[in-house]
């Protein structure tokens, strides 16, 4: 057997052929479907077909996120169909309001094996990457193909590996890595593209921090963005998933496209300017810009270790009286965690709007919407024009460091001093940071409970 | 589908996001008629009130990047656009379009010269099964990328789910024919 990308590895496996070659177009069988709201899409595209049953309830996830509760009539309506539709078809995966973003809820309940190929109507499935996993997202109309299949065409991606060293200074974390690559990039730089993430420093990365690198993938047009299974990946999901799955990785020699080397050595903290995410510089050019609203949260930025950062940077101190600060846990479990650990306490007392698990207002739905001539700095991973309200406000992205920080002055600052002040480690040492799940009392795996 | 379109383009530039072809605060919309009153909304205003049946979308690199929503395919095609023409196109956009039935042509740097000649309502012509454009006024050709004979296969069916429910069709349609032989049978069962 040639040596093989785990893309190559996977998709040969789930389409059925010996040796996916890059290029080759394989129909692949899915391990895993997740749709959020957009399941009402699915599932009318799905009647379409006049088929009675979808091909496999078990392997259908559907979490509610998107906008949760209900904002409107027509939301309303669309989160009752899908009640419905789940219902009638038995699917049991099904994840009401009460539970948070997909990107966080699937891995946490247990629903992403490292080496499965996972499609999901969301673009950020890329984010089950940091697990080792072939992830992707699609559209609504495939997906409904998916549920009636179980298959789907995909084209075996090139890869271009990306190998990280040296370590992040004070201030900086994968948040701040993950634009620059962006920013070198292009937001097209990886169309269609497998990227790999290895090197010493993703091995220093928390899963958490891995997690936003897979996530922000998607933003240079990658088709998956993967990271390696170790370790701390193996800590991460035992007792999550069950035993006895095997890591897939990429062959040492196999065949890349492009090989790049980033030493973060010298990285400052970065930032997404209007109106594009690869408008990457340095937080400190844009420094002093004023802000009316700051957003912690969604799927790129709203796990534990983001709350805590946040948390100590604002322990003691009141957000600018000019600018308003929402805070959004990605998930069910992080808010309890938060909560238990005392960072909801802590960003409450200095004035943040703790909203409930979800995706909140990073796409415009709901929950803080902007105005035309408002300014937002958000931790969240697209900043296209009127993506969070009003096509004529801005939004910055940044890491919760940067947002947490500019905060406190109500306009746009370097959060190094902060950093440096609360002895908050680097985003390459942040293991340790969050107490662990044990002494949270985390509430473990509904997939093994339910089965 | 027809093989030749004929309509009047609208050109725009590159990274046309999905977000401005399909805002976000319209996602809960799942009626098709109604999705293309929203259709490129926050890229230009005007676009709904100027865009008739058959027309054709240009625009540069990077078409539909961002979001996996395929309302920004549907809301284009529900207000009439019948092809899209790109220097190149996200990836999830470009699958949404195929599964959707809307032809979309790849140009690559041709894509300069079309934005340097065509102007928003001119006619423009599309052969799909040549990949060959053409703009009358100038007499302007450019040539397409050839898609892969499945996908266009795909977009010949008129999209993923027609072509899928002529598969379910033929499918059931074969296990009759075994339960009505079966029927018949020697007693084999």
């Amino acid at each position: 057997m040639p040596p093989q990308t785990i893309s190559q590895k996977v998709l040969s496996r789930a389409g059925g052929v010996a040796s996916a070659r890059a290029g080759e177009i394989v129909n692949a069988r899915v391990d895993l479907a997740m749709s959020h709201d957009n399941a009402a899409l699915v599932a009318k595209r799905f009647k379409e077909l006049g088929l009675e049953r979808v091909w496999d309830p078990d392997r259908i996830v559907i979490p509610l996120d998107h906008r949760i509760p209900a904002p409107d009539i027509k939301t309303a309506t669309n989160h009752k169909e899908i009640r419905t539709f789940v219902a009638e078809q038995g699917i049991r995966y099904f994840y009401d309001i009460k539970e948070g973003i997909c990107h966080q809820v699937l891995p946490e309940k247990g629903h992403v094996v490292p080496g499965s190929l996972i499609v999901g109507t969301d673009s950020h499935t890329t984010t089950y990457g940091a697990f080792g996993a072939f992830a992707a997202g699609i559209g609504a109309t495939e997906m409904a193909a998916v549920w009636a299949t179980g298959e789907i065409w995909l084209q075996v991606p090139e890869t271009i590996r990306y190998r990280f060293e040296g370590r992040f200074r004070t201030g900086v974390f994968a948040k701040d890595l993950a634009m620059r690559v962006i920013g070198d990039q292009g937001i097209a730089g990886c169309d269609y593209h497998a990227v790999e993430f290895t090197g010493p420093l993703m091995q220093r990365l928390t899963v958490d921090s891995r997690m936003t690198l897979s996530n922000l993938a998607m933003e240079m047009g990658a088709k998956v963005g993967i990271a390696e299974v170790d370790e701390k990946t193996v800590r991460w999901l035992a007792g999550r998933v069950p035993e006895g799955w095997e890591p897939v990785l990429s062959d040492e020699d196999a065949p890349v496209e492009r090989d790049l080397t980033l030493d973060v050595t010298d990285l400052e903290p970065q930032i997404a300017c209007p109106h594009s995410v690869d408008n990457v510089h340095p937080v400190s050019a844009v420094a002093g810009t004023e802000i009316h609203q700051l957003f912690l949260g969604t799927c790129t930025n709203g796990r534990l270790e983001d709350l805590a950062v946040a948390a100590r940077i604002l322990e003691g101190e009141t957000v600018h009286a000019g600018s308003r600060l929402l805070v959004t846990p990605a998930s069910a479990e992080v808010y309890r965690g938060a909560m238990r650990a005392g960072y909801l306490d802590i960003l409450s007392e200095a004035g943040a709007v703790i909203l409930n698990p979800g995706c909140g207002p990073c796409l415009g739905g709901h929950q803080g919407i902007l105005a035309p001539g408002e300014r937002a700095l958000t931790t969240t991973n697209r900043n296209f024009k009127g993506r969070m309200g009003s096509p004529d406000a801005e939004v910055f992205l940044a890491s919760p460091a940067t947002v947490a920080a500019s905060a406190l002055y109500g306009c746009i600052s370097d959060p190094t001093e902060a950093c440096r002040e609360h002895a908050i480690p680097a985003g390459d040492t942040l293991d340790g940071l969050t107490p662990d799940a044990a002494t949270l009392g985390r509430v473990r795996l509904a997939a093994t409970e339910v089965a | 589908m027809p093989g030749h379109l004929a309509g009047r383009a609208h050109v725009y530039g590159h990274n046309v996001d999905t977000d401005v072809l399909y805002p976000g605060r319209y996602l809960m919309v799942t009626d098709t008629a109604e999705m293309a009153l929203h259709a490129a909304e926050d890229l230009d205003p005007e676009f709904r009130a100027r865009v008739q049946e058959g027309d054709i979308f240009v625009a540069g690199r990077n078409l539909g990047c961002g979001s996996s929503r395929e309302q920004a395919v549907v809301a284009l095609k529900s207000a009439g656009i019948r092809a899209l023409v790109c220097a190149s196109a996200a990836r999830i956009f470009f699958r949404n379009a195929i599964n959707q039935g809307l032809p979309i042509l790849r140009v690559g740097d041709a894509y300069d010269e079309i934005a340097e000649r065509v102007s928003t309502g001119d006619p423009l012509e599309v052969d799909l099964a040549t990949g060959i454009i053409t703009h009358p006024a100038t007499g302007s050709h450019w040539q397409a990328e050839a898609l892969p004979p499945f996908l266009r296969e795909l977009l010949d069916s008129g999209g993923l789910l027609p072509h899928l429910k002529r598969r379910i069709e033929a499918q059931k349609a074969a296990q009759a024919a075994v339960v009505t032989s079966g029927g018949t049978s020697d007693g084999n069962a």
